[in-house]
């Protein structure tokens, strides 16, 4: 540890092409990682641990901390450079498009394209017991400075809480006339999100209703690319908030409204 | 303990709310009884074990009482009975109902004073097990527990009860002075207990009796290694509340979260058909021993923490009533609140020390269980450790008892072992770095810290008169707490509340009570 004196023999122009991660100099590729192995604490411990930090593709890793967790457990943190990496402009993100407009400006949208309310009705559903993601998006607080749709002069919405039923969702969707369907999936384990989200889905097109809402899933660990191959029409993940989803739901509508 | 300069007058005025919110509640309860106190009667005359098709025997019991007899008059009166008839045990007598053998409209109902000569052999088993539970508890904590500094509190969630054990000895390890198991997702919402060791839950794993026996055992073992007492925690709620509070009573549990107003709130759990289970629950652990965790910390994770503080410090005055009226000494009252205001408040820190110090002042005999951030932690887990210190902090400088640590990867991923690790070090690091910080200080008069507290038990103390004036079940149907609203008809449970017949029996519960009456 301690001052890099190292020199630095690589090229230090950014390529777009050859994208590294950044330490301190471009393309020096530093990463941090930090991992448990099942072994104990000792020398043998930290050889396996530096090396599979190589077949990780970390070149020069440094095992800077090895932290006893119990006797058959030890925890590394470990640095490295990668010699991995990526090609800028071969990478296409989808995302859902929409301008980020504010309560303001969507609540006149509305206002001007609608001679009604839009009608919003989310849960947070199957097991998840959270209601942190589909409250920051609907309740009257919000989250983080956005206040949430039901502050919406035009919007009504509708929270069913947490631990929904697919079938209850879509029940209360179709006696409200929605527009919009929230899907919230916040904390879950070995991926029986998708499950849940699948039947959501499945159940809709059942019972030839997939056409009647706008469906949007958000949450930690949902992305607009994995929301759309779910058969969602949009997912928000991390750092979106109320008028994020409102703007896409708004600005989508419209356009099927035109049509 | 006054750094705070708190009215007492105020304190002592809300009290006396709370009190008659309690009593008026109390008056409620009384006259109901609930199928899963039935079943938990059951479960204290020996009746255990799933049939064929994993139907515990106490539902297929009470169930049995229902349809065909008349679950009003009490599941005792007709186990008395057939206990005289048959000669056979409650447990025997369970089994001969799921065949078909009992024809209860031929049943002859027993007197009361027939009723305790013939239940009282499997009463005293399951409350002498009860007892003896206790006394081994009492006597390691007396032997080898730290009075006067917080227990860590961790939580293993993996789902398989056995890697549960690998997760909760490895934090005992690390420092953990508690270990609670989360249960999976939606069990609170099932109105039976499964059967036996479990391997499958998301986000947690089944609160059974087996599994409770194996994490029990495990932290024994590990306990006697490092020759301390590590305490064991589940959840007694939903609607098998007291059940859970009969089988961790047995198992030798030290905590149980515990609390109506969260499964009414966050489970929609039925009002009436909680706060009768809890009245039950309460009294069992008041009776076993074991502390319970009120669930307040979790009003704050929907409303503001700022804003909404007085709310938690009326529910706890209300949580401190209801336990006393369950005779649950003050001593067994793990009160919560938690430490959850947004990071970019403004001196922020110094109203949640002033809170915690406000709890800890006007609630001075009960082990406090305080909660880690959650709502604001992010993902950015080098953040989120930072806010996991200065709660930390706030832990330790106030003498919270029952520290429950934030994880760096709340809002990621349930915790890895490494997580654990993290969080008892940086824990261990301030109680021992900062350890008698707080004696050297006292608060400014009329300061930012005294008059933050000073406030929200004025809001509190009004917030209860109001409470009072309209009854707790009103309050609640207009969302007084967690700005959720409840109606007393609503939510899961209300069919299997019944009202008590004029000769209903539990003579456990008033067995129970009655020693504990003699305790105090």
């Amino acid at each position: 540890m301690g001052y890099d004196m190292s020199d630095k023999n690589f090229d230090k122009t950014l390529d777009v092409t050859r994208l590294k991660p950044y330490g301190d100099t471009i393309n020096d590729g530093k990463v941090q990682l930090s991992f448990t192995l099942p072994l104990s604490n000792d020398e043998l411990g930290e050889e396996a641990a530096k090396q599979m930090a190589q077949k990780m593709g970390l070149d020069n890793p440094l095992v800077v901390a090895s932290e006893t967790l119990s006797p058959a457990f030890t925890y590394y943190v470990v640095y490295g450079e990668t010699n991995a990496s990526v090609d800028l402009t071969q990478i296409r993100v989808e995302k859902a498009e929409h301008t980020s407009l504010t309560m303001q400006d969507i609540d006149q949208l509305i206002l001007d394209h609608f001679n009604r309310h839009l009608v919003v009705v989310g849960a947070s559903t199957g097991t998840d017991a959270h209601t942190v993601g589909i409250d920051a998006i609907m309740n009257m607080k919000g989250f983080a400075g956005h206040y949430g749709l039901e502050r919406y002069e035009h919007i009504d919405a509708y929270n069913l809480g947490s631990q929904v039923d697919n079938n209850t969702l879509i029940k209360r969707a179709t006696e409200l006339q929605a527009d919009v369907i929230l899907v919230s999936q916040t904390v879950t384990q070995k991926d029986v999100h998708i499950k849940n989200l699948v039947e959501f889905i499945e159940l809709l097109e059942a019972e030839n209703l997939r056409e009647d809402f706008l469906v949007i899933v958000g949450g930690p660990r949902i992305s607009h690319k994995l929301a759309k191959e779910l058969g969602f029409d949009a997912g928000f993940g991390p750092k979106k908030y109320a008028n994020d989803v409102a703007s896409y739901f708004v600005e989508t509508l419209i356009k099927q409204h035109k049509r | 303990m006054n750094k705070l300069n708190l009215s007492q007058d105020n304190i002592e005025k809300a009290r006396q709310y709370a009190e008659i919110i309690a009593q008026d509640t109390q008056d409620f309860i009384e006259n109901y009884t609930t199928v899963s106190v039935e079943r938990t009667v059951c479960r204290l005359l020996g009746i255990d074990g799933v049939n064929d098709i994993d139907i515990p025997y106490p539902n297929i019991v009470v169930d049995y009482v229902q349809k065909h007899g008349d679950l009003s008059k009490g599941i005792s009166r007709y186990m008395a009975s057939l206990v005289k008839l048959t000669g056979a045990s409650p447990h025997k007598i369970s089994r001969d109902i799921e065949q078909g053998l009992i024809r209860l409209h031929r049943v002859e109902l027993v007197n009361d004073d027939e009723i305790l000569p013939l239940l009282h052999p499997y009463i005293d088993t399951s409350l002498n097990i009860i007892k003896e539970m206790r006394s081994k508890r009492e006597t390691k904590i007396n032997a080898l527990q730290d009075k006067n500094r917080p227990l860590l509190y961790v939580i293993v969630a993996t789902g398989n009860i056995y890697e549960d054990v690998t997760q909760a000895q490895a934090a005992a390890r690390n420092g953990a002075d508690v270990i609670a198991v989360i249960r999976t997702t939606g069990q609170s919402l099932l109105d039976y207990v499964p059967y036996g060791p479990t391997t499958e839950g998301f986000g947690g794993t089944y609160a059974t009796q087996e599994n409770f026996k194996i994490m029990r055992e495990a932290l024994d073992d590990v306990g006697e290694e490092l020759n301390k007492y590590i305490m064991l925690v589940n959840y007694a709620s939903g609607l098998c509340m007291p059940e859970i509070a009969a089988m961790g009573a047995m198992e030798r549990l030290d905590m149980m979260l515990n609390d109506s107003l969260y499964g009414v709130l966050f489970r929609d759990i039925n009002i009436k058909r909680t706060l009768i289970d809890q009245y039950f629950s309460r009294v069992i652990h008041a009776y076993a021993g074991i502390i319970i965790n009120t669930g307040e910390d979790n009003y704050l994770t929907t409303s503001d923490a700022y804003e909404e503080a007085h709310t938690v410090l009326a529910s706890q005055f209300i949580n401190e009533q209801f336990a006393l009226k369950a005779q649950m000494k003050s001593s067994l009252q793990g009160l919560g609140h938690a430490f959850e205001m947004d990071p970019e408040l403004e001196n922020g820190f110094l109203y949640e020390l002033a809170q915690a110090e406000m709890a800890r002042e006007i609630f001075p005999d009960a082990p406090l269980k305080y909660m880690p951030p959650t709502k604001y932690m992010t993902g950015n887990i080098f953040k989120g450790y930072a806010q996991n210190t200065l709660f930390n902090v706030v832990t330790s400088a106030t003498r919270q008892r029952i520290h429950l640590l934030g994880m760096l990867t709340e809002a990621v991923h349930t915790p890895f072992m490494s997580d654990r690790y993290l969080a008892i070090e940086n824990a261990k690091y301030i109680e021992n770095n900062m350890k008698n910080l707080f004696d050297e200080m006292t608060f400014k008069t009329d300061g930012i810290i005294q008059n933050r507290a000073k406030h929200v038990l004025t809001e509190a103390t009004m917030l209860l008169k109001e409470i009072k004036d309209k009854t707790l079940f009103t309050a609640i149907e207009k969302g007084t707490f967690a700005g959720i609203k409840r109606s007393r008809d609503g939510g899961k449970g209300l069919p299997g509340v019944i009202l008590k017949a004029d000769d209903y029996v539990n003579p456990i519960l008033d067995q129970m009570i009655a020693s504990l009456k003699e305790e105090r």
